[in-house]
């Protein structure tokens, strides 16, 4: 792809804790955690006047009650953005917020816009994976897909058939160790920096202020992993410890135009060099990150020894190790996840990507030594997402 | 904890919960406890606090202390509310029923003694106005250390001086020491004595009541963030001391503009300004038990109980009006006819335009009148887009939608024509003669008259069942009456029509027989006729015109006379006594008045101040039977209750409550006399004149 017209750099992102669905959120609706983040990322902006915004996307899975009404718009208006500033919506599952960030960033690149505002947003507890779903009888009748392409769960059990040498206990070391590098992360305010706090209420309890990750477990033990249920399959893989939870959340990313961002006098924390989306078999949709990943690096011009740092969502721990395994790179490497991942602090389908994006600009900002990483995720109905980033900071650059 | 057991229980109070959770705070400012306070209903019912809920008010707090006493790093109480609702007040449905004056004393004490700890805590309290707050609730966060509000909350007042109260939970004495005698004395008498003004967000900053703003996107979070910084020392709250040198001289300024107003006519103002008064050297103990002593006596008060009735009238009665057919009965309206273009009929027009956004036409009898007309409606809405109140995109509307033309044809598809032309019967019937000609059958033909026979009117119609009376009170755009005449031979659905389109006028509507000045102007009539009389006889200029001062109407008689005009007061005098000879009484020397063209019985002085106009005492030939100022008021009384009573037995309205109500929205008369017949009855004219009470005792006064 080689340079684009205008260089897009990641400005700022931010997220609420995740909440464990049916839990602290429960009672928060949706489009309000995202009121809530874009006022925060305005807040640690103010260099930048509203009105230049040129659009703002923000994704949801379900695009019903809470996460409906073309949320991009109707969250910009309810967040007190100028009528001008325009607003839609995108879907594309765990991916929405990537999806996000890559159309926006898009725009960017072909000179349209200057400035945007991105987000994603999944209210697990209101919104349960498949509300509304209604899959074409074609699918089965004709064999499209399996029918465990529509259980993510199963597909990780697949992934599991797929690479027997990627076992149970390679799993749940991967999961500990995502434990463990959150607990560390909070340990060290690596995390909170960029955490929204958010009022929470409950009808039974009243109001109250999450200001942490409900999930983390940072008390979890290899033994105690070992001995939990395998829900997809009897004597199977595949566990809640060793699997992303269901969660409530909201992400919110700015991007600009470099040139712009220096005339405004706005932080970059990263550069977009490329990204790419594609498709595997859905029935081990976990495989997802391995061409979209290969297909930016190509079109990128650079080579996976280039990535010095990665942030894979931990949908499943197999799937990451998948993806690792792929690129021969150990289950263990420093410059995976150093902040841990989604297995500890949950995956609110839609807004992950940004989350993923955050973390990077922070593992950048510890490691000006550090040139690319990659930010990528597997997603449903079998794809992949990957964009590749520059750390501006990079020691090298000067 | 105090105990409850001497207080009153309601066993239909709907019970404020306060509800308790803990929390790390922002910016590592440590723990906060917040209590939440709602009822479990939505917005349509605000919180409010009984016994029971002032108990679970004082056990969410113990809960707090509880907490702060364990983790030495919780470092703020704080308190907030449910969507929109910050806390409304102290819970006044049981008040009526309460005939035992240390039951109220215990009551005001126990909120003081619950709500007071909040100020006297070792740990930092905050209250976060998310919504509306009122009496009790504003009560609740002044009794905390730091207030911040929402900048969408509806409205913050203290409105007890309003219903015949004061502040009872500690708004007395805890306002004017946090914000000075002047800006307290503004929210705790003036504003409840305009209509019972309330107070924005922004309004609540500027006189310093709250601490911070913030806006509701985000309100809680933001007010958290800066309870944190207030902890954390990083954000300072100024507050300036208020000045006790000026205190009295400012508390005394206010009494001469109360007694200005009220001339005493009513005690909770007054004993408001006492208790702000005292606030300036009080303790905070020793302001608490004034209130409970002010609360305990204006509750054991008639004006109060006559308040609390007056209140329930215009906020239930008003709006359900008594004896109206189904609105399914009611036929649309699409276009709307005035006949007129004077002021009246402009008035109508703009208030028809913008409340029923239909097409209105107005004609009259040449062009030029016409367009007198339609320019008031242009200025109007000019004025409207000027003060802010109106887009420019909805003035043009509105101005669109009002047009006009000499030839009543225009009228050919309406579905509602009012006429506002001349006071005279010929002139009407004439009108609606014409206006029958162009219409369709089932239109409406409306009447604004305030005096004359809509059925006489109706009359000569080839349809007459659909005339109705639809009278309006002045300003149209301000005054909430509108009395509905039903005519000898006005069918259902022209009533229910009728009150279709008052309520859709924003108007609180009341059915009236087609008597003669139906309800408000016969009783003013009335009145005005007696203060008339008693000057004929000989009484004093003056002493008539302060007669009535100690019951308190909205206005003494000769500004009542100068507001209508002595030529319409005299007109409607004679249309009365010819209906009602026996009792309305006509005066020459008014109609020597009129003739001479006074406007007044007043002139003003250089300074502004009014006085008797000497030209008009010359034109009274008066008797030598003067009568002294509490003689014309028992004769007041007593006219007004003989008028009541035959009103009711002629049925001019259902119950002595639509008397009441009319007077109330229609006169301004005051609350504390619960519109009129309350006062009636407490004063004894009921009994001597009227045959007995009109009320049962606790109605609307005392049982006993």
């Amino acid at each position: 792809m080689g340079r684009a017209a205008q260089d897009v750099v990641f400005v700022d992102g931010v997220r609420t804790p995740f909440g464990r669905a049916g839990s602290s959120f429960a009672e928060t609706r949706a489009d309000d955690l995202v009121v809530k983040v874009f006022r925060e990322l305005l807040r640690r902006n103010p260099q930048l006047p509203p009105e230049r915004i040129d659009d703002v996307a923000v994704a949801a899975t379900t695009q019903m009650g809470d996460q409906g009404m073309t949320i991009g718009r109707s969250a910009a208006l309810l967040s007190g953005l100028p009528h001008s500033v325009p607003g839609y919506s995108v879907d594309r599952m765990c991916a929405g917020a990537m999806t996000a960030v890559t159309t926006l960033s898009s725009a960017i690149m072909a000179g349209a816009y200057d400035v945007a505002l991105a987000g994603g947003v999944e209210s697990m507890s209101r919104h349960p994976m498949g509300e509304g779903m209604d899959p074409n009888p074609r699918f089965l009748a004709e064999r499209i897909v399996d029918t465990d392409a529509l259980i993510m769960g199963a597909t990780a059990e697949n992934i599991h058939d797929r690479f027997p040498h990627l076992t149970k206990e390679r799993a749940d070391a991967f999961a500990l160790g995502s434990q463990q590098k959150t607990a560390a992360a909070y340990a060290n305010g690596w995390i909170q920096p960029d955490l929204v706090p958010i009022a929470m209420r409950s009808s039974a309890l009243g109001w109250g202020l999450m200001t942490a990750d409900e999930g983390p477990r940072p008390e979890t033990t290899l033994d105690g992993l070992a001995g939990l249920k395998t829900p997809f399959r009897p004597h199977g893989r595949v566990t809640a410890g060793n699997s992303s939870g269901l969660n409530d959340g909201a992400t919110g990313a700015l991007l600009a135009a470099e040139s712009v961002a220096d005339d405004l006098g706005l932080t970059k924390k990263m550069r977009m060099i490329g990204f790419a989306f594609a498709g595997v078999e859905p029935e081990i949709m976990g495989v997802g990150p391995v061409p979209s990943t290969e297909k930016a690096l190509a079109r990128a011009g650079i080579s996976i020894d280039d990535i010095d740092l990665f942030e894979v969502n931990e949908a499943f721990a197999v799937q990451v190790l998948a993806f690792l395994d792929h690129f021969g790179i150990k289950d263990d490497d420093a410059r995976v996840n150093p902040m841990g991942g989604a297995i500890a602090v949950g995956h609110p389908l839609a807004s992950s990507g940004i989350r993923l994006m955050t973390y990077l600009a922070r593992d950048f900002e510890r490691n000006p030594q550090a040139r690319y990483g990659i930010t990528t995720m597997c997603i449903g109905l079998g794809m992949g997402g990957t964009v590749i980033w520059e750390n501006v900071d990079y020691a090298g650059s000067k | 904890m105090s105990e409850a057991t001497s207080v009153t229980e309601n066993p239909d109070e709907v019970i404020t919960h306060a509800r308790v959770r803990v929390f790390d705070m922002p910016d590592g400012a440590g723990r906060m406890a917040l209590i939440t306070i709602d009822n479990e209903r939505d917005h349509t019912r605000p919180s409010t606090f009984g016994p029971a809920g002032l108990a679970s008010f004082d056990a969410a707090l113990d809960e707090a202390l509880d907490q702060v006493a364990a983790m030495p790093d919780l470092a703020a109480i704080a308190v907030t509310g449910k969507p929109f609702i910050f806390a409304v007040g102290a819970d006044l449905s049981a008040i009526g029923r309460v005939n035992n004056r240390s039951i109220v004393h215990d009551f005001g004490k126990l909120g003081h003694d619950v709500f007071r700890r909040l100020g006297e805590l070792a740990v930092p309290t905050f209250a976060f106005v998310n919504g509306a707050a009122m009496g009790g609730g504003t009560e609740l966060a002044l009794h905390c250390n730091y207030r911040t509000m929402s900048t969408g909350a509806a409205a913050m007042s203290l409105p007890e001086v309003f219903l015949g109260l004061i502040p009872g939970w500690g708004g007395a004495w805890l306002l004017p020491n946090l914000i000075g005698p002047a800006n307290a004395l503004e929210v705790i008498i003036a504003n409840p004595l305009q209509m019972n003004k309330q107070l924005k967000p922004k309004d609540a900053k500027r006189l310093g009541i709250v601490d911070e703003l913030f806006e509701p996107a985000d309100f809680l979070e933001q007010s958290i963030r800066w309870a944190a910084g207030v902890v954390t020392g990083t954000v300072k709250v100024d507050r300036a001391e208020p000045d006790r040198e000026s205190w009295d001289g400012i508390v005394e300024f206010a009494r001469a503009m109360l007694d200005d107003k009220l001339h005493g006519a009513t005690p909770a103002p007054y004993r408001a300004l006492d208790l702000v008064q005292a606030a300036k050297t009080a303790t905070r103990s020793e302001g608490f038990d004034a209130e409970d002593d002010a609360l305990a006596d204006l509750v054991m008060g008639e004006d109060l109980r006559a308040s609390l009735y007056a209140f329930d009238l215009v906020q239930k009665r008003a709006k359900r009006p008594v004896g109206v057919p189904d609105k399914s009965m009611a036929r649309p309206v699409t276009k709307v006819g005035i006949v007129g273009a004077g002021l009246m009929a402009s008035q109508l027009a703009a208030l028809f335009a913008k409340r029923l956004q239909v097409p209105v036409v107005m004609t009259d009898l040449d062009a030029e009148r016409v367009e007198k007309g339609l320019q008031w409606v242009r200025d109007d809405v000019a004025k409207q887009v000027a003060k802010g109140r109106l887009t420019q995109d909805k003035a043009n509307r509105l101005v669109g939608l009002v047009s006009g033309s000499t030839d009543k044809a225009a009228f050919a598809d309406a579905d509602f024509v009012i006429e506002a032309v001349f006071e005279n019967l010929e002139v009407k019937q004439q009108v609606f003669a014409e206006v029958e000609a162009v219409v369709k059958d089932t239109c409406i033909l409306a009447t604004n008259t305030s005096s004359l026979s809509v059925s006489a009117m109706a009359a000569g119609l080839k349809h007459p069942e659909r005339v109705v009376g639809f009278h309006f009170f002045n300003p149209v755009a301000v005054m909430p009456l509108l009395e509905i005449a039903r005519a000898e031979q006005t069918d259902d659905e022209t009533v229910a029509t009728a009150f279709v389109v008052g309520k859709s006028l924003k108007k609180n509507c009341v059915l009236v027989k087609d008597a003669p000045a139906f309800v408000v102007n016969r009783l003013l009539n009335r009145y005005m006729g007696e203060i008339v009389r008693a000057i004929d006889e000989g009484t004093p200029f003056d002493v008539a015109n302060t007669a009535t001062d100690s019951i308190g109407f909205p206005m003494r008689p000769f500004a009542l006379i100068r507001l209508v005009g002595p030529a319409v007061a005299f007109h409607v005098s004679e249309t009365l006594h010819e209906a009602f000879p026996d009792r309305f009484y006509v005066s020459d020397n008014l109609r020597a008045m009129v003739d001479a063209g006074k406007s007044s019985f007043e002139v003003k002085g250089v300074d502004g101040s009014l006085s008797i106009d000497p030209e008009v005492v010359a034109l009274f030939d008066q008797g030598d039977a003067p009568l002294t100022g509490d003689e014309v008021l028992e004769r007041i009384g007593d006219a007004l209750a003989d008028e009541v009573r035959r009103m009711l037995d002629e049925g001019v309205v259902a119950e002595p409550q639509d008397i009441d109500l009319c007077v109330i929205l229609g006169a301004g008369w005051p609350f504390w006399l619960g519109g009129i017949t309350p006062y009636l009855d407490r004063s004894g004219a009921a009994e001597r004149v009227a045959g007995g009470r009109f009320l049962p005792r606790g109605v609307a006064s005392l049982v006993s």
